[in-house]
């Protein structure tokens, strides 16, 4: 039967040559896709799920009345086509309207991220709860922490003085001064990176990062007593949890008792 | 009869008119963003006709979809309104009239006749099926990788965001595509390689504006033949009058402009035989 056999063999390679190119083409996505980190547009949403809705059409680009938002080419070394902002060159201005967002015909930008209810119910566009990214500060090179006189982040932040605050305390070295330490506080930061933008440093000793790249994460079950809003996740927990384990599936006393402790 | 050298405006009238909206629709693209004119903005994979119209690549949002992104109502507005645009038209005429990589691997084709590559070099050629098995590597590795993958690669996206939007170094894509058709396949990246072209061809492919063909005008000179990126769709010419029913057809009319008989003209899929006029002068 040479005509099944024919039939069999064209098959089989065209599902092997389509699986090479599959790879190949596999690798390109994945090499790009784990670009180290990008900052996105306000209201955009997790990077993964941002990845599969953007269509790359340039119109959140279009919108931006400060030229911030830039598609990624192949050099810049980010997925090829969506848009970011690098902020020590042109950071986000936190617009209150917030053209960007209802440009998006996707909904890789949400409104809802960057919207808040009022008492009518309508939802209503608010700047403030962007989460582009979080401001992280090098305090050995932040020169306000060698007790030089600078608030320059502090003066550019937006949300000045709920993002970035001020500690104020002694300068041990010259015993006389004082350090006015810039702080940030990842609950009100934006990631706006107007302060790197404002940063006097050489290199940028406020800088913005990804969310997800720049923060930890607590144990979920870790409640902190001493914090009254903290307690209140106590109150939904059923009665008794337990945990199992494959230790904890023995009574102490056996597992106690078993050699190989 | 007319004079050698003398330029016959009928014989290049499609491809001036291809040639003109293609220019035109980038332009505004371009003009949307630098200047803010608000005819047309975005680009090819999603756009907006006077700040309100959504259009979006259907193609592009079926990867989307794929990937496992919940579309929003514009983008699959936009995209039924572009799908069912060129369903009903048929024949792939956003590649002919529209794609800006038209332009470039014509150029490519055009380069290719003018060195006479094929006449000197042994033929290379590859089936045209690769475009079907792309639109399912596209789908498949969309759902695999959880990004639109056609559009992570496609060169026609690094095109017109390139001419929108700033090339950098995606003028790179646009060399490969023009290197492609140059040196290895003929026609090879529209006629052979294109997922959005493949997907085109199916959606078009009961649209109504064909190429009709007439046998008893035809002299088989093959003009038609040499001329067309698709050749194959030809498959009736020679043989039986009617429309040009295949949707890889990319409705481009340059078959019309260079058959000298007057044996092809545009037409519809409905109509049987095509009797067309005889030519003027």
């Amino acid at each position: 039967m040479p005509e099944r056999r024919e039939f069999l063999l064209k098959a089989v390679r065209g599902l092997g040559l389509a699986a090479t190119g599959g790879i190949v083409w596999g690798g390109i996505i994945m090499e790009g896709r784990s670009a180290p980190f990008v900052l996105r547009p306000p209201g955009a949403l997790p990077e993964r799920q941002f990845l599969a809705a953007c269509l790359k059409c340039g119109m959140c680009v279009e919108a931006c009345p400060y030229n911030a938002l830039e598609l990624a080419r192949p050099e810049d070394e980010k997925p090829i086509g969506t848009p970011y902002f690098v902020p020590r060159t042109n950071p986000c201005y936190l617009c209150k309207d917030i053209p960007c967002v209802p440009a998006c015909p996707t909904g890789a930008l949400d409104k809802t991220l960057v919207s808040e209810e009022v008492e009518n119910g309508e939802p209503r566009l608010n700047i403030n709860l962007a989460k582009m990214g979080l401001a992280v500060l090098d305090r050995e090179t932040c020169i306000a922490y060698s007790g030089i006189q600078c608030d320059a982040c502090y003066r550019a932040c937006p949300l000045i003085d709920k993002a970035i605050t001020v500690e104020y305390t002694r300068n041990e070295r010259t015993g006389k001064h004082a350090i006015l330490a810039p702080v940030v506080h990842s609950i009100a930061c934006t990631g706006c990176g107007l302060c790197e933008k404002a940063c006097v440093t050489h290199k940028a000793s406020i800088f913005v990062l990804p969310r997800e790249i720049a923060m930890g994460k607590s144990s979920e079950r870790y409640i902190k007593g001493w914090d009254a809003r903290d307690e209140e996740r106590l109150r939904d927990v059923p009665e008794e949890i337990t945990t199992r384990t494959p230790r904890s599936s023995k009574s102490p006393v056996d597992y106690l008792n078993e050699d190989d402790l | 009869m007319p004079r050698q050298g003398n330029l016959n405006m009928n014989k290049y009238k499609y491809l001036v008119s291809r040639r003109i909206t293609q220019i035109a629709v980038l332009s505004l693209f371009f003009a949307g963003n630098a200047f803010g004119w608000s005819i047309l903005r975005g680009n090819l994979s999603s756009a907006r006709i006077f700040d309100t119209v959504p259009l979006s690549d259907p193609f592009a949002v079926l990867q989307s979809f794929s990937a496992g992104a919940s579309i929003a109502v514009d983008a699959l507005t936009g995209a039924l309104i572009i799908f069912l645009f060129y369903a009903l038209i048929g024949g792939r005429v956003f590649c002919s009239w529209i794609c800006p990589v038209n332009m470039v691997t014509d150029l490519a084709g055009w380069t290719r006749k003018a060195l006479r590559l094929d006449l000197t070099l042994k033929y290379w050629d590859i089936t045209r099926d690769v475009r079907y098995w792309g639109i399912a590597l596209s789908i498949a590795l969309s759902v695999m990788m959880g990004v639109a993958a056609f559009e992570w690669i496609s060169p026609i996206g690094a095109l017109h965001r390139g001419v929108i939007y700033g090339f950098g170094f995606a003028w790179m894509f646009v060399l490969f595509v023009f290197l492609f058709d140059l040196l290895a396949v003929r026609n090879g990246f529209c006629g052979h390689v294109c997922p959005l072209g493949g997907f085109y061809s199916l959606a078009g492919r009961f649209g109504i504006l064909r190429i009709g063909y007439d046998k008893n005008k035809c002299t088989s000179c093959m003009k038609c033949f040499e001329i067309c990126p698709e050749n194959q769709v030809l498959a009736i010419v020679g043989s039986k009058s009617g429309p040009i029913r295949s949707g890889e057809c990319i409705n481009c009319g340059r078959c019309i402009e260079v058959c000298d008989e007057n044996a092809l003209k545009f037409s519809n899929i409905y109509s049987q035989n095509i009797i067309l006029p005889n030519k003027e002068g």
